[in-house]
């Protein structure tokens, strides 16, 4: 199953396979979307498609969340910041590396109150979001497609 | 000769003024001439006056700035001098000087002809004596510049020594010229001398720094000395210097003599002065008294005897004499006596009415008894002299016969028979007992001529005038107007009878030292008196003589000293260049090394001069490298700590974002870093191999496992460069022996990165073998394996070379041969003598170089050193490493060719030891990482490969896997090979180098291959074989080509075993995908298969997340979404065995939750404990403690106390990462790791 990851890092201008001998650029995605990836096997042969569904619906109600809540409570940083929080956690588990570490400035632009990178901040996840459910989705319109020669070429030594 | 010119010079001074002058000519002519040394010096003289300086200064070979320095030095004491005497010099004498230099030559004749100068001689003598010497030294001058400098550093103290001579010279004719006519304080002295010695250290101070300079440029020179005349020089020199400190200690012990002498004569003189004004004063007193007497005689002649009746009696007398006697002062009284024939006796007594008494002699009584009335009348006698007038102070002899005393009648009748005063002897006056003398003048009827015969002046005599002398009073009285009475003994002596002086007055003082005679004259021609004069005390130390030679004695010794320290540092200096020389001489003559040794002669040389303060004090040259490598060591150990912490933090910036030219700026700089550790381990490592330090260990290793680690350091580096690395060990070297794995991997690595960096093209080619079987066979690449394979051979794709990589490659064998091990070969059972040889085709090391490269720091050249780096200790190391370990190490190489290094190691056979026997499993799972997969057993592998060494080093990795190998070594054979199904047995893999037969070789045969089943032509009922594709790098095209046909993959060289392994394990499927991870996952897998496990997260992703992970590993999940749903589960009785918590979460988190599960659960566990409720209803359970275990995104908040505390058993972090995962679970599901894993 490693394929599908291989591909998905050349889709991604192989930042993937770079990450960890080079932080910089970082990709869309890191080393724990193969590890989900690897958790698919017969009894749950969508996983993958499962769960990156399920953490765009679960990412764009937090996303929504997030902004409802900054409308609502101007100031409370410490309220925004949980649900940036909760939005980081999705993240990071299914290693959507460049939307976490834009989790990770959001809730340092709360930390530090100012309201403008917050804002800045917001943004750009919202563009990362929209990035990666674009890649995401090609990626596995692909998947489907070269689905049973893929699966011929995976399933032949086996 | 300068002492006594001295003592002239000072007794001259001391005595005329024409000496005066001369010193002022001399302090005069000195200044002058410095001067115009000076401006000589400076070399602007232009002036036709001084050529003769600048003459001299040619010919001395000093150097301009020498004899600026020398002529300061001397006009600045000179220039001292001058102030202090410069009321003392005429005009006329500095023409006269000035004269004098002008036409000063060098010889010095004319000079001390016109000139008695001694200071002159001294000075041009000295002059002379350098000139002469350089002489003696010109020839050797001129051999080289470098000579030159030498001789000239050893002559420049001779030089500077004259120098301070003059300078000494000068200063002391200041000193004494000074003394004698200032009567100089000691003070000026001592600031004379002060300012002498700092000008002299100071020059000294300077001529060493010059030396040091000089010296330093000597060792930059890179031409050789000649040691031996600059040798000499030196030698010339110390005795000059033995010479100078003999003249300066005697000048010293002259100075003091000369200036005794003169302390002597100057006291001598002080007390003649002394005396003579003294006697002088006293004389003058005397006669001035004496006249009184003489007028007041007059007075009684004209006033009493001229006058009828008479206008003086008892009381006028009185009465005058009492007011005039400070006109006489040197007189108790005076009296005057009529003379009294015997027939006018009774009318005079009538007349006077008394008798006259006789003087009693020999009374001693005093004053206040004395009663004239109690006296005896005279008897009678020719006549009488009775006392009628007297001062109020001698009233009492009034009617005393004067004639009746004797020492009176004496001087009456003398002084009437002469008609001058008349002294007498020194008597004991009546009544004061004092001792004096009486002073009596006649006085005449008539005015006498002045040759008038005594019987003429007794007839005409009518009376006598006396007056006494208290001396002692007197002169005490006299004394005590002088200054200095207390220093000065004086005696006064009558001397009439040269035989008995009289001693008149004087202490019971004895006198000291000399004694100085005047004498006085009291107007008596027949008495005679004189005066003793000494001084009271003994004369003291001549202190000012002694201060002043002693510092100059000092100063010569000191001046002495340095010179002499100042020669023989220089000399040591020499020594040492010379002996640094010969070292390099050495070096330079062994000369020979291959241009693979990393380090130049410079290096050595840049250490060397780093560390020459050092080495100076150190004469051997082993101590001196022994030195150099410990502080090496000192120093780079220092230096390591401190770069830990750069690299670290360089580490931690890259992990910043970092734009592309910060990121490349940080690149370097960590990799300059870690070149720079590199450098410095190695310089501790040879340091701690050169001290004998290393010990090394004897554990049990698997030699093939050190090759692979060895390989796997290497290989990105010889994928970028392109270059082929491969391993070969042989099948005869056991699998385990004993020995130091470390240091064994050392010194293959420091061999393999040396030939890495040399080696542009080609391959880096390693290999393993007994000493006996190369003995053996004698020819390595042949019959190394000769079993267990078929070798299908094709004529037609001979190889010209049969390497590698199919370049020429240097002989090993040549190297091997002078090998102790190959000639004497000790084959006894316990031990394994390997032999290793790492084989390229770099760029070859030259004839001349390959003597030195294992020398430290020495690379072929520095051209090599400058295009390839390295410090050129690596090969040293391994030279030492090796050799600990009882091996040789020994090379051959062909410059453009490549070399081989081979080295021979002796290790132990381990006896206990085999693959399938392990006694303790812990131990050699530090040494012999990972046991070799048995996955692949019983496998067959067909190679298809051109070239058979490189089949064989693929043969070599497959049979570790246990996988059997058949080699084809052209395209048609392997096809033959393949498609041949009547063989009995088909290959389940094909490996194919990637330019098997040449550039993309490989590729077209898997084409074919592909195509061959792809057509159909190809069917058969067996398996397909995996085709593996071996090469340094592939392209994404053929990567992609190969994965879509499904038929190949490709394995990256080079080759080692876990690289294929992995390949192949992915390859066919067999085992888990991360092999490193097997064990833990087969773990995991047991401990969590069929476990009941609830996820507590908030957030859906990661939930999902969390429990696909889990069921992967067979775990039964449920999941929740919040604390409170999660105590609900989890309130006994339930079915869970562990529970995984999140902590952050909304409303209730992880921690809060735990709590009140922990609290339901103790509340339970109580009330069962209590019998309150029965364990039935709780499952049978008598204890509830559900494991929970935190979630957490940040390890860093989580602490496991923190987690602790609040009643979690652990953590993990999110998302899981199998390592923590199977430790935590493991912890605390209490499975035995171990069990399952067998």
């Amino acid at each position: 199953f490693n394929g599908a990851a291989h591909l998905v890092r050349a889709d991604d201008s192989d930042a993937a396979t770079n990450r960890r001998r080079r932080p910089a650029p970082p990709g869309y995605l890191d080393e724990q979307f193969s590890q989900v990836e690897d958790l698919q096997d017969e009894t749950s042969p969508n996983f993958t498609e499962e769960v990156v569904s399920l953490f765009f619906k679960d990412s764009t109600r937090l996303m929504t969340n997030i902004e409802q809540t900054m409308e609502k409570y101007p100031r409370d940083f410490s309220r925004w910041d949980a649900h940036v929080q909760q939005l980081k956690g999705s993240c990071s588990s299914i290693g959507a590396s460049r939307m976490k570490n834009e989790c990770t400035s959001f809730r340092n632009s709360c930390g530090a109150g100012n309201i403008e990178s917050c804002m800045r901040s917001l943004q750009k996840v919202k563009g990362e979001h929209a990035a990666l459910r674009q890649k995401l989705e090609s990626y596995f319109q692909l998947l489907r497609q070269a689905g049973p020669a893929g699966m011929a070429i995976r399933h032949g030594g086996m | 000769m300068a002492p006594d010119g001295a003592g002239e010079c000072g007794g001259s001074c001391r005595r005329t003024k024409a000496a005066h002058a001369g010193a002022g000519a001399v302090a005069g002519f000195l200044v002058c001439l410095l001067l115009v040394w000076a401006i000589g010096g400076c070399g602007r003289s232009g002036c036709g006056g001084l050529a003769k300086t600048e003459e001299m200064v040619g010919q001395f070979n000093l150097s301009s700035s020498q004899l600026q320095e020398l002529a300061s030095l001397l006009s600045l004491s000179e220039k001292r001098e001058c102030m202090g005497k410069s009321g003392l010099i005429s005009d006329g004498n500095q023409v006269n000087s000035m004269t004098c230099i002008s036409d000063t030559p060098c010889t010095g004749d004319r000079i001390s002809g016109g000139n008695k100068n001694w200071l002159t001689d001294v000075i041009f003598e000295d002059l002379c004596t350098i000139q002469d010497k350089y002489d003696k030294s010109a020839p050797a001058l001129l051999e080289n510049k470098l000579l030159q400098n030498v001789i000239h550093q050893g002559i420049g103290s001779p030089i500077q020594r004259n120098v301070h001579q003059c300078d000494l010279c000068a200063g002391i004719s200041g000193l004494n010229v000074d003394q004698n006519i200032v009567s100089s304080s000691n003070q000026t002295v001592v600031f004379y001398l002060s300012a002498l010695f700092g000008t002299i250290i100071i020059s000294i101070v300077q001529a060493i720094c010059k030396r040091g300079k000089k010296s330093n440029q000597l060792c930059h020179d890179e031409k050789l000395l000649q040691i031996p005349s600059a040798k000499a020089g030196r030698k010339w020199s110390k005795r000059a210097v033995f010479v100078g400190v003999l003249v300066g200690l005697c000048i010293s012990i002259c100075i003091f003599s000369s200036m005794y002498a003169d302390v002597v004569a100057r006291r001598k003189e002080n007390l003649v002065n002394m005396c003579d004004e003294r006697a002088r004063m006293l004389q003058d007193q005397f006669n001035v008294s004496m006249n009184h007497v003489h007028a007041l005689a007059i007075l009684v002649s004209t006033f009493h005897h001229g006058k009828n009746p008479s206008a003086i009696d008892q009381r006028t007398f009185e009465d005058f004499t009492a007011r005039t006697t400070f006109e006489r002062p040197l007189m108790s009284g005076v009296a005057y006596a009529l003379k009294v024939l015997h027939s006018e006796r009774e009318l005079f007594e009538q007349q006077h009415g008394w008798k006259i008494k006789k003087m009693e002699a020999g009374d001693q009584s005093l004053v206040h008894d004395y009663n004239p009335e109690k006296l005896e009348p005279s008897p009678v006698q020719d006549e009488y002299a009775p006392v009628i007038f007297s001062q109020e102070t001698v009233k009492h002899i009034i009617s005393v016969d004067m004639l009746s005393g004797k020492e009176d009648c004496d001087n009456i009748l003398r002084s009437r028979a002469t008609g001058k005063g008349a002294l007498t002897s020194p008597f004991k006056l009546l009544k004061s007992n004092h001792l004096g003398v009486v002073l009596t003048y006649t006085v005449y009827k008539y005015d006498l001529p002045p040759n008038a015969t005594p019987e003429e002046r007794i007839d005409a005599t009518l009376g006598y005038l006396g007056a006494s002398f208290d001396v002692p009073s007197l002169v005490d009285k006299l004394l005590e107007q002088l200054a200095s009475k207390q220093k000065i003994v004086v005696k006064l002596y009558d001397t009439t009878n040269h035989t008995s002086p009289i001693k008149m007055y004087g202490a019971d003082f004895t006198m000291s030292g000399d004694l100085h005679i005047s004498s006085i004259d009291f107007g008596d021609p027949t008495r005679k008196h004189e005066m003793h004069c000494g001084f009271k005390h003994e004369p003291p130390l001549p202190w000012s003589a002694i201060t002043i030679s002693t510092a100059v004695a000092i100063i010569v010794l000191l001046v002495g000293h340095i010179i002499y320290a100042t020669l023989n540092s220089l000399e040591k200096a020499e020594d040492n260049y010379r002996v640094m020389r010969e070292l390099k001489g050495r070096a330079e003559a062994a000369d020979v090394a291959k241009s693979q040794v990393p380090s130049t002669s410079s290096n050595v040389l840049l250490y060397f001069d780093v560390l020459s303060p050092v080495f100076y004090l150190f004469s051997s040259s082993a101590e001196r490298l022994l030195l150099a490598l410990q502080f090496l060591a000192t120093v780079s150990h220092e230096i390591r700590t401190p770069m830990n912490g750069v690299l670290g933090m360089l580490q931690m910036l890259m992990d910043t974002e970092l734009d592309t030219t910060q990121q490349d700026f940080v690149v370097t700089a960590q990799e300059s870093g870690k070149v720079l550790i590199n450098l410095i381990n190695e310089v501790l490592d040879l340091a701690k191999i050169e001290s004998g330090r290393v010990e090394l260990e004897a554990v049990p290793f698997d030699v093939r496992d050190i090759l692979d680690n060895v390989i796997s350091l290497f290989s990105e580096k010889s994928q970028t460069k392109g270059i082929e690395l491969a391993v070969l060990v042989s099948d005869q070297v056991p699998v385990v022996l004993i020995g130091d794995p470390w240091r064994f991997r050392q010194i293959i690595t420091n061999l393999v990165g040396n030939s890495m960096k040399f080696t542009e093209r080609g391959h880096i080619f390693i290999q393993v073998h007994l000493v006996a079987e190369l003995n053996r066979t004698r020819n390595v690449l042949d019959d190394v394996s000769a079993q267990n394979r078929e070798i299908i051979n094709d004529p037609e794709t001979f190889m010209p070379c049969n390497t590698l990589s199919g370049l020429q490659v240097a002989d090993n064998w040549k190297s091997l041969k002078n090998f102790k091990m190959f000639k004497y070969l000790n084959d006894a059972m316990d031990t394994v003598n390997l032999v290793v040889t790492i084989e390229d085709t770099g760029i070859g090391i030259t004839k001349d170089a390959q003597t030195r490269i294992f020398t430290p720091f020495m690379q072929a050249d520095s051209s090599t050193s400058r295009t390839y780096g390295g410090t050129g200790i690596g090969l040293s190391i391994t030279k030492c490493l090796v050799e600990l370990m009882g091996g040789e190490v020994g090379f051959t190489s062909n410059p453009g060719v490549g070399s081989t290094f081979s080295f021979t190691a002796v290790f132990k056979k381990s006896t206990a030891f085999c693959k399938e026997n392990k006694p303790s499993p812990g131990d050699i799972k530090r040494y012999c990482s990972e046991p070799t997969p048995s996955d692949f057993h019983g496998m067959s592998a067909l190679i298809v490969d051109g070239r058979c060494t490189r089949a064989e080093i693929t043969i070599y990795h497959l049979r570790r896997l246990g996988i059997q190998c058949d080699i084809a070594d052209t395209s048609e054979s392997g096809f033959s090979a393949l498609l041949d199904n009547s063989s009995k047995r088909s290959p389940n893999m094909v490996l194919i180098d990637k330019d098997a037969w040449g550039e993309g070789s490989g590729l077209a045969f898997y084409r074919r291959f592909v195509d061959l089943r792809l057509n159909g032509t190809h069917k058969s009922s067996q398996a397909t074989p995996k085709i593996f594709l071996l090469g340094c790098s592939i392209s994404p095209t053929e990567s992609d080509y190969l994965r879509l046909t499904g038929y190949g993959d490709f394995i990256r060289k080079p080759l080692r075993l876990s690289t294929i392994a992995a390949c192949f394990r992915k390859a066919f499927g067999v085992g888990i995908t991360r092999q490193h991870h097997k064990d833990q996952s087969l773990v995991l897998r047991s401990v969590l298969t069929g476990k009941q496990i609830l996820v507590v997260d908030d957030n859906a992703v990661n939930r999902k997340v969390a429990a696909g992970a889990l069921k992967k590993y067979g775990a039964i999940v449920t999941c929740v979404e919040s604390g409170n749903d999660a105590i609900t589960m989890l309130q006994p009785p339930h079915t869970f065995d562990a529970c995984f918590m999140d902590v952050q979460m909304p409303e209730m988190d992880g921690f809060e939750a735990t709590r009140l599960i922990r609290a339901v659960e103790r509340e339970i566990n109580d009330m069962i404990q209590t019998g309150k409720v029965s364990v039935q209803s709780y499952s049978d359970k008598a204890h509830w403690h559900v494991p929970i275990l935190a979630m957490t995104a940040d390890v860093i908040q989580a602490t496991f106390e923190g987690c602790i505390q609040c009643g979690m058993d652990g953590y993990v972090s999110k998302p899981f990462e199998e390592q923590q995962l199977y430790s935590a679970v493991a912890h605390f599901l209490e499975i035995d790791a171990t069990d399952s894993v067998s």
